[in-house]
């Protein structure tokens, strides 16, 4: 068999599929019950690291890079002069089930350039699924691109193999993705995004009434946003997520610093650093909307539509607010609780469940993982000795940027150190 | 001081527990016998291991704790730590005393066996991550692993429900024994090597032929996926501690 054709292949579809983000394997609910390959119900796993950091959980490749569209931050363009590849849809297949059956992988993300138009590209990503699911009884993760303009029957099928689908919607506004994309609209893609929402919403109703009603999507969609190519602000992006967690039901929204790859004056120059700060400040925005009951506009503001790099948009959001505080951590609601600078949900509920037991002083919030050098300004506990001062928001920010060490700060120095 | 010596099974510890309340000692402290140290200042009273006795303690701990607490008593004994015994024992005599005392973390033994178990479950998860395996020439998966604590029986059956179609068998080499499925069941194995190759490492002679091309395949897979402007060596390293390199085909010279 021509292996090293495959491998070549691989490497070419590996690289131009790694700028999805999305390498999340949770959530599904796609048991191993037929005495079939694989089992998705639990939590995710992330199988290998690589050198950036990253997670790598899912065999995540395009079916091919050839694509009609010119879009200037892909770099599968058809204007950009690479080297082309497109799988076979059996090489994709075997290659998944042998990299599950060696615990490499949790499952098959499979995205694709659209090569002759959307239904074509669909089709085949749909078999795929298929012939994993019915041919090799695969019960492993499927994430399946949904591809904008594809019919409303195929992004149905896609539903019935796929644990996750998704549509990138590439740009926080749509004058951004105008200017970059000039064949694209958003309306393509908000289309099938409402679609698989009524989809997903129907399969729920019915499920409560029939309980063998096949899986549809179990783990439901998401989308991804390009950071940094556009001037667009932190407030145009957060109210976009907030828009499709809000309205459109979306499970996660990813954002993905831009990384320059190319001469276009349209982009950020090759050389510009990806904005590594600003996405994760954009993630700890995210999280706070999803997991902290914070909404969009404790965020940010149109008077400051970017989010400050220097502090966490927790901490930020206190010092704003600096009357709230101090809160009692033995008496205070956990919706309190959570919003403490220092204080995550898994310590919040460790201090509720802690606090009927005894009252809480520091050297028990200390133990239990707290970071005391942030939460120390803004609560009181079982103890005489707590912050008395009335500080200045500024004041409490400098006294915490001074007592840690950011794992960012050589980004932030304007030169590089000669030693 | 009150020395308990027992065989190092969990049921030998939880007879132990038992002991300390059937004879009433006050400031027990007990210790497995791969452990023991006589000194002088103190009595030893050996354990001998009892189902019963065990059931009971058992019992009772169900009555008392959550399922949760129970799952943590477990995983702490399964981390083989130094003194995790006296901890567990504190834990349950504070259990037997004050009730479902599972989420009270300003007490020491409490926290310690939460936080002990939180570490043998982040094993269990790297286990179920960093397991590679290697197909053979009978069609077996095979696996070699060497845990920091005695994952094995956390582990079963993640494996049994995911790979439920294929022949696989992996062996912890430090603790010298294995699971194997043979598409019925899961059984606990010990393995005896007759060759150099003691310490369980698969030959090349015995692997399928596709083996090597597969882990080439994933080699390079893993090396296109990084992007080299993003490079974050700390982070990597952080997520996949170089102690589990050397069974992970990514991470070998190519």
């Amino acid at each position: 068999m021509g292996w090293d054709r495959i491998a070549e292949k691989l490497e070419i579809l590996a690289d131009a599929a790694k700028y999805d983000v999305s390498c999340s394997s949770s959530g599904s609910k796609r048991k191993n019950d037929n005495k079939g390959l694989g089992n998705a119900e639990g939590m995710g796993i992330c199988h290998a690291y690589t050198e950036d950091g990253r997670c790598v959980s899912l065999l995540k490749i395009l079916l091919t890079n050839f694509c009609i569209f010119d879009c200037a931050y892909c770099v599968s363009r058809k204007s950009n002069d690479i080297k082309r590849a497109a799988f076979t849809v059996q090489e994709v297949v075997d290659l998944t089930i042998n990299f599950y059956r060696r615990n490499y992988i949790e499952g098959l993300f499979l995205s694709s350039g659209i090569f002759k138009n959307a239904d074509y590209t669909m089709e085949r990503l749909v078999l795929i699924a298929k012939k994993l699911r019915t041919e090799h009884r695969f019960n492993g993760y499927i994430h399946l691109k949904a591809i904008p303009g594809s019919s409303n029957e195929l992004l149905q099928e896609a539903g019935l193999y796929a644990d996750r689908l998704s549509v990138n919607v590439e740009m926080p506004t749509e004058q951004s993705l105008k200017l970059l994309a000039p064949d694209k609209n958003r309306a393509d893609m908000i289309h099938p995004m409402k679609y698989i929402q009524g989809a997903l919403r129907q399969y729920k109703d019915e499920k409560a009434v029939i309980k063998s009603t096949p899986l549809f999507a179990p783990a439901g969609q998401s989308t991804q946003m390009v950071i940094g190519a556009t001037p667009d602000t932190d407030l145009h992006v957060l109210y976009t997520a907030n828009h499709f967690y809000s309205k459109l039901n979306l499970k996660r929204v990813y954002y993905s610093g831009y990384v320059p790859i190319r001469t276009d004056n349209r982009l950020p120059a090759l050389g510009t650093p990806v904005p590594v700060i600003r996405e994760n400040r954009l993630y700890q925005a995210d999280w706070l909307l999803r997991f902290y009951g914070f909404k969009v506009d404790e965020i940010i503001s149109p008077q400051q539509p970017l989010l400050d790099l220097d502090i966490d948009p927790k901490l930020a959001w206190a010092l704003r607010n600096l009357d709230v505080f101090p809160v009692d951590v033995n008496k205070a609601d956990l919706a309190i609780i959570k919003r403490i600078p220092g204080i995550g949900v898994q310590s919040a509920l460790k201090i509720v469940a802690a606090r009927k037991f005894s009252r809480l002083g520091w050297d028990h919030l200390k133990k239990m993982g707290i970071a005391i050098n942030r939460a120390r300004y803004f609560i009181t506990c079982q103890s005489p000795l707590f912050e008395k001062k009335d500080y200045l928001p500024e004041q409490i920010k400098q006294l915490i940027l001074s007592s840690a060490h950011s794992k960012y700060t050589a980004s932030f120095s304007p030169q590089g150190s000669l030693f | 001081m009150q020395v308990l010596v027992y065989d190092g099974s969990f049921a030998g510890l939880l007879t132990a527990v038992f002991d300390v309340y059937e004879y009433k000692y006050a400031g027990a402290t007990i210790v497995p016998e791969a452990r023991r140290q006589d000194s002088i200042f103190a009595t030893s009273h050996m354990v001998y291991t009892d189902e019963i006795k065990a059931q009971r303690v058992w019992k009772g701990l169900e009555a008392t704790i959550n399922r949760a607490g129970i799952n943590a008593l477990y995983r702490t004994f399964l981390s083989e730590q130094a003194g995790m015994e006296d901890m567990l024992l504190r834990y349950m005599q504070y259990a037997f005393l004050k009730g479902n005392i599972g989420s009270d973390y300003s007490h020491e033994a409490v926290r310690y066996v939460t936080d002990t178990a939180k570490k043998v479950h982040r094993e269990k998860h790297r286990m179920e991550a960093f397991v590679r395996f290697q197909l053979t020439k009978d069609n077996l998966y095979y696996a070699t692993v060497e845990p920091d604590f005695n994952v094995l029986p956390l582990i079963e059956p993640h494996f049994r429900k995911r790979y439920a179609d294929q022949r696989w068998l992996i062996y912890d080499v430090k603790r010298k024994y294995g699971l194997y499925y043979d598409l019925k069941q899961v059984q606990y194995i010990t393995l005896t090597f007759n060759d150099a190759h003691g310490n369980g490492k698969a030959v090349a002679a015995i692997l399928d032929e596709t083996e090597e091309i597969y882990q080439q395949l994933w080699q390079k897979y893993f090396a296109s996926v990084n992007i080299a402007s993003r490079k974050n060596m700390k982070l990597h390293i952080q997520h996949m501690p170089r102690r589990y390199w050397k069974y992970l085909p990514e991470k070998q010279p190519r």
